[in-house]
């Protein structure tokens, strides 16, 4: 078969530039992990734990150590309202951070007045997490690329597309994700985003590879710690119903409508229940299996029921509102009480209300469905941070592609690099100084918001027109 | 500015309504003339009742004050068997309520006392100690039902015997005794048919009343309580840490409540709210705060030994003036009109440097069986003057080692001119250090049993301007250091010719110190800005700058106990994991020196975080310091107070030491027995002592933003919602459409141009598309639309109103 051959050709060559570019990752990883640790081991005075941009209520390792030490004093760790977290987390991590103490009790004393608690071995879990993250995403990437590449020669368009230099766009993808400054604040800054991160970036490998089981356990775990992935259900049935990102159907089935009479029409794109199947009776497993785990190790001192309270209840009516890099915080501190409700349930239906139609028209492209959902619930959860961010601009590199001509992109960048500069002076000034209020944050706040809308915006809007100009261009060879 | 917000504050609790006190300013004095049922009615009005009370019991009142005796003069045509029934109906519902009313007019009067006594204590920093102390007795319930003679009937409500008879006001009793007595006056006198049917309304009246508002009556019982208001702050390294009144008498600044319960531990909680709001209205001030859950906690061993139903709270910022002493002061007996209390000339009283009025109830009315004490009410008021004499100004000058000399009319501007005839005792104790006499004998050579005698004559170093009539000697215990002398005066013998006006004069400088508690204890916070920082409670031993062998009666290897019970409000989010505890300034690991912990942490916006530590220390101690750290919570705007910037107290911390007791063995004399005051001194505390309140400065949103916030975040979400809608909804269909009609134009043009068109309200210029038919089409679908629009609001506005 001449088209198999081809096929093996082209994946061996991809292969091949895929190693060369290897070398290139590796490398840069390796430097990444060395750049993390030195961070690590050379704290200077970077406070970086306390930032309210890296540690929400949710995901600051202080709190998560008071939780840890009121359970080791035999109380419950939602006593009080201070940890926030999941159980499991807790006696993960937690054994970590007083071991930690414990070790460096003498040497470290004197640094820890000044509320800098140096937890190294949590810090190393958190590079750890980081470093299999950027890996997972390369895979997916590859995995991704192999697809585009497949059905854009099926739709002998291959020609057309160009070859992204010397590495590919998973590799950039991890390495954006590696080398992002939010990616690397959050994992010295000691907040357990990067933890949550690596399991929504699990979902979507065992999703894109067609593990259902994988798929399940990255959703149950990532839905678990922070509620928000629990909307990647959708992308992650349609990645394993269809598979990875390709052009619209439509395309293929014009295609064959033109190649009248060939009889392999093996491109026909079939929903199969069987992987959704697999993926439904894994969750449920999974997720009995995670409550099972949860309620023996709340069971001591709580119950499940104040867990979801504590940790999901917690979520959604904003509780606390410290601020943030989000726009909540300031609107729950200065909404009026009676209204309290009602906006809490406008904002959180707003991620909602996006689900459905982003998934029947983005239903093609299920990885691109995920990362907008990740955006948009990154920037309107209740307590973002900038872990968040770095997930989703982490996996914006894996559609470089496809989202090649995408515009206002060099404006987006000027403006996360300055609302990125502009938001620690504001939060100097307004808290420490004392000479600006709190509408200097906000504003910042306001801004980054707008930026990520627009980042989401036209990341559709670009992908929807690269489905287009791919479909223009399908129909015009077949009218040639 | 700060005081008139506050006080602002409380103008609208009901409770303080001026009205209500012009009713109270007669009749507290002559409590016992309830004879007269408008007598009655004030004093259901005036004491014991916090809040108004219910309409049906005014309108039974009425009833029974106004028409009845109107109609007592009419109703010469009643039936007699008609009446003789009705009274013995009434009987026969309370016939309990009868017989306890005519024991309690037999037996009363004989065993309620009232004590008042005075303390003067010169300290070593040219100040005057001034402690009043009034002591009320109530015996027990069950032979004095509820009424009272002495004993003020507001608190007596606070501690509530249950009652098996329905009818549980007795005050109310008098009340209907008195109303059946007239109609028994004019049974025999007159009889008329119509009005029956208005007095049996006038009894329906009162019973069902009294029926009602059962329920509400039992509402506070209260075992013991304590409530001080202070103003200023105990000096305890100047002016003592271990003497009584520095345990008992020292108190945080503000309002401090503490209260044990006799209910079960579920309701405690509500007759806690019902406490606080009563006694708001009692002492008109804002305890009603300490209701909300987040402002009181329930200790389990640190701040009190015995265990029981105890919650606490505080109020540090609550300012403290006259209008909180007059209800107290309406509490004693003769008020500030004779006896001791005479001398709380108010100017005099807030000019000092520390300032509490306290007051410590304590009863066992409500278990049955008991029946020793009954209630016992002890009003303290304690205050640190200046005296300030010319003369003893020019001395200062000259010599500074002088210790001022003063009188009761210097210091308080007013002389005692007798006792309150109602006390059974009123003594005045002027009370000396004994290091004093030790110094002095060395100057004099004086033999040692000449202090008593001969102390006050003139042949010591201070001459007292009248003689005591019985001194006191604090027997010497092991530790020589810190016992005194009491000189005590009868008030009695002193009358309006001849007032009462003790004086003190030195005639050397003295020194001494006064008797430290066996570790100074002081807070601090650390860190700056709004976002954390750290809380230190530092212990000091207060040996240090002594000999080692002064009062530490203790070997090496001895251990000292120190309680610390710290409420932290919930916007403080204190890290417990944070605590680290530094001994002689070398941080320790914590589990060698807190040999127990109790935490409550704090929840938002529900209850305040607690912390309860023992710890044991050594006791060659030189310093000890705890340190947690906290972040600063950010609240709601509706949550902060109208100062907001000035920041938030911390209450004070209570640092006890379990093994020290501060208490005086006094040579046991009857006179000694008989005095409350000194068998106050006499009892077994442990040493106690307060830390300062600390302020907390918290960040702050910007107040005036509300709707500005709100609509910018909502026009954000729009924006979000518009824009990724539109991208969504733009058809690809339509897109090769444009892309059909105009090849060379760009879609966005085309759009411009579209829009200009609608604009204009002309057709698009599309040179193919010949659309000059469709031009008045579009109009009109524009004022269909617009129509339909239109009817669909009018009918929303029509259904929604």
């Amino acid at each position: 078969m001449p088209t198999a051959n081809t096929e093996e050709e082209n994946s061996k060559s991809e292969l091949q530039k895929n190693h060369g570019g290897g070398g290139g990752f590796t490398r840069w990883a390796v430097v990444a992990v060395i750049f993390r640790l030195a961070l690590i081991y050379f704290p200077g005075n970077l406070n970086l734990s306390s930032r309210p941009e890296v540690s929400t209520p949710l995901t600051s390792i202080r709190r998560l150590a008071e939780g840890y030490w009121l359970k080791q004093s035999s109380m419950s760790p939602y006593a009080g309202s201070m940890y926030h977290g999941s159980p499991l987390l807790l006696s993960v991590l937690g054994p970590l951070t007083v071991k930690s103490r414990t070790i460096l009790t003498d040497s470290v004393a004197h640094c820890r007045i000044e509320g800098q608690p140096s937890h190294i071995l949590c810090s190393l879990v958190f590079v750890l997490a980081d470093l299999i993250s950027s890996i997972l995403i390369r895979a997916t990437g590859r995995k991704l690329q192999i697809a585009y590449r497949k059905s854009l020669k099926s739709l002998n368009l291959l020609n057309k597309s160009t070859d992204s230099g010397a590495l590919s766009s998973g590799d950039i993808a991890a390495l954006v994700y590696l080398w992002n400054p939010f990616t690397i604040v959050a994992c010295v800054g000691l907040s357990t985003s990067p933890v949550e991160n690596l399991f929504t970036i699990l979902t979507l490998y065992g999703a894109a590879t067609g593990l259902a089981p994988l798929a399940a356990f990255g959703w149950v775990m990532a839905t678990h710690l922070s509620l928000y992935p629990a909307i990647l259900i959708i992308p992650v049935i349609l990645l394993l119903g269809y598979g990875p990102d390709a052009p619209p159907s439509k395309l293929f089935r014009s295609k064959e409508h033109g190649k009248v009479g060939d009889g392999k029409s093996s491109q026909e794109i079939i929903f199969s229940w069987r992987r959704v199947f697999h993926l439904l009776v894994w969750t449920s497993l999974w997720s009995v299996y995670v409550l099972v785990l949860c309620s023996i190790s709340v069971k001591q001192h709580g119950s499940l029921q104040e867990m979801f309270q504590r940790t999901y209840g917690f979520i959604l009516t904003v509780e606390d509102l410290s601020p943030n890099i989000g726009v909540l915080w300031y609107f729950f501190a200065e909404v009026f009480d009676f209204f309290r409700d009602f906006f809490l349930i406008v904002f959180h239906s707003n991620i909602l209300f996006m689900i459905l139609p982003l998934a029947i028209r983005l239903k093609h492209r299920p990885c691109f469905l995920a990362f907008v959902y990740i955006a948009i619930s990154s920037m309107l959860k209740s307590y973002p941070s900038v872990g968040d961010s770095a997930l989703y601009l982490g996996l914006l590199g894996l559609f470089l592609d496809e989202l090649a001509d995408m515009q206002f992109s060099f404006f987006l960048f000027c403006g996360y690099v300055g609302v990125s500069l502009l938001s620690p002076v504001m939060h100097n000034l307004w808290i420490w100084r004392g000479t600006g209020n709190a509408n200097f944050y906000y504003a910042t706040a306001m801004a980054y918001a707008c930026f990520q809308i627009v980042l989401v915006v036209e990341s559709v809007s670009s992908m929807l027109n690269h489905d287009r100009k791919l479909t223009k261009l399908s129909t015009s060879k077949l009218q040639k | 500015m700060t005081i008139q917000i506050r006080k602002g504050k409380r103008a609208t609790e009901p409770q303080c309504l001026g009205s209500q006190r012009s009713l109270n300013s007669e009749d507290l004095l002559f409590p016992n003339q309830t004879g007269d049922s408008k007598a009655a009615v004030y004093f259901q009005l005036s004491n014991g009742r916090f809040r108004p009370p219910p309409a049906h019991r005014l309108i039974a009142h009425h009833i029974v004050d106004t028409i009845a005796p109107i109609f007592f003069r009419v109703s010469r045509t009643m039936w007699l068997p008609l009446r003789l029934t009705l009274l013995l109906l009434f009987l026969l519902l309370s016939p309990r309520a009868l017989l306890r009313s005519g024991s309690a007019a037999v037996v009363s009067g004989e065993e309620e006392e009232f004590h008042e006594e005075l303390l003067l204590k010169p300290l070593p920093d040219r100040k005057v100690l001034a402690h009043f102390h009034f002591h009320s007795i109530a015996p027990p319930s069950k032979s004095n039902g509820r009424h009272h003679h002495l004993f003020p009937k507001a608190i007596s409500q606070l501690v509530l015997f249950p009652s098996s008879v329905p009818f549980a006001m007795w005050s109310d009793l008098d009340l209907i005794l008195n109303f059946l007595f007239r109609l028994l006056n004019n049974c025999f006198s007159s009889s008329r048919k119509y009005d029956v049917f208005l007095i049996v309304f006038a009894l329906i009246g009162v019973i069902v009343g009294e029926f009602l508002s059962f329920g509400q009556v039992q509402k506070f019982r209260v075992k013991e309580m304590e409530l001080s208001f202070t103003q200023g702050r105990w000096n305890y390294e100047r002016w003592g840490g271990f003497d009584p009144i520095s345990s008992n008498n020292a108190k945080p600044p503000g309002v401090e409540l503490w209260a044990v319960f006799d209910v079960p531990e579920d309701q405690v909680d509500a007759y806690w709210k019902n406490l606080t709001n009563s006694l708001s209205g009692l002492f008109c001030a804002s305890i009603n705060f300490l209701e909300s859950s987040t402002m009181y906690s329930a200790p389990k061993w640190s701040f009190r030994i015995t265990p029981g139903r105890l919650r606490y709270g505080t109020l540090p910022r609550e300012a403290v003036c006259t209008e909180n002493l007059t209800p107290w002061l309406k509490l004693l007996p003769c008020r500030d009109k004779a006896g001791l209390a005479a001398l709380l000339d108010r100017p005099s009283i807030y000019k000092g440097f520390y300032h509490s009025q306290r007051l410590y109830l304590t009863s066992n009315a409500s278990v049955p069986a008991e029946t020793v004490s009954g209630i016992s009410l002890e009003q303290t008021l304690t205050v640190v003057l200046q005296p300030n004499s010319p003369s003893s100004s020019s001395i200062h000058s000259g010599e500074s080692n002088f210790q001022p000399s003063w009188s009761l009319s210097s210091i308080f501007g007013r002389k005692i001119s007798g006792k309150c005839v109602l006390a059974q005792s009123s003594i005045v104790y002027l009370q000396l250090e004994k290091s004093i006499f030790s110094e002095q004998k060395d100057n004099m050579d004086n033999g040692p049993n000449s202090l008593a005698s001969e102390g006050f004559a003139g042949g010591s170093g201070f001459e007292m301007s009248l003689d005591p009539d019985i001194v006191i000697e604090e027997e010497n215990q092991s530790q020589h250091k810190g016992s005194s002398v009491l000189y005590g005066f009868w008030v009695e013998k002193y009358n309006e010719s001849q007032p009462f006006d003790l004086g003190l004069k030195w005639k050397y400088p003295v020194f001494w110190s006064s008797r430290q508690a066996p570790l100074h204890a002081s807070r601090f916070l650390m860190g700056s800005g709004n976002e954390r920082g750290a809380i230190a409670i530092l212990f000091k031993s207060a040996n240090s700058a002594d000999s080692s062998s002064g009062s530490r009666h203790v070997s090496d290897g001895c251990e000292l106990q120190v309680d610390v019970f710290q409420v932290v409000p919930w916007y403080i989010k204190v890290y417990y994991h944070s605590l680290q505890i530094f001994v002689d300034d070398e941080a320790k690991p914590i589990g060698d020196f807190v040999h127990k912990i109790q935490v409550s942490p704090s929840k938002d916006k529900t209850s305040p975080g607690m912390m309860e530590m023992l710890l044991k220390l050594p006791c060659d101690v030189r310093s000890a310091a705890l340190t947690l750290e906290f972040d600063k919570g950010f609240l709601h705007i509706d949550e902060y107070p109208p100062d907001a910037n000035q920041g938030y107290d911390i209450p004070s911390a209570v640092i006890s030491f379990p093994s020290f007791h501060s208490v005086m063995h006094l040579l046991s004399n009857d006179s000694i027995r008989k005095s409350p005051l000194l068998s106050r001194f006499q009892e077994k505390n442990r040493v106690q002592s307060y830390t300062e309140v600390l302020l907390v400065p918290l960040t702050t949103p910007d107040f005036s933003m509300p709707y500005n916030v709100i609509t910018i975040t909502c026009t954000v979400f729009a924006l979000f919602f518009g824009s990724l809608l539109n991208v969504l909804r733009r058809r690809v269909g339509e897109e090769e459409r444009y892309l059909k009609a105009g090849k060379k134009k760009g879609w966005l043009r085309v759009l411009l141009s579209r829009l200009l068109a609608k604009l204009r309200g002309k057709p698009m210029e599309e040179p193919d598309q010949p659309s000059s038919e469709s031009a008045p089409l579009i109009g009109k679908k524009l004022v269909l639309k617009v129509i339909l629009v239109a009817v669909l609001a009018v009918a929303w506005q029509f259904y929604s109103t």
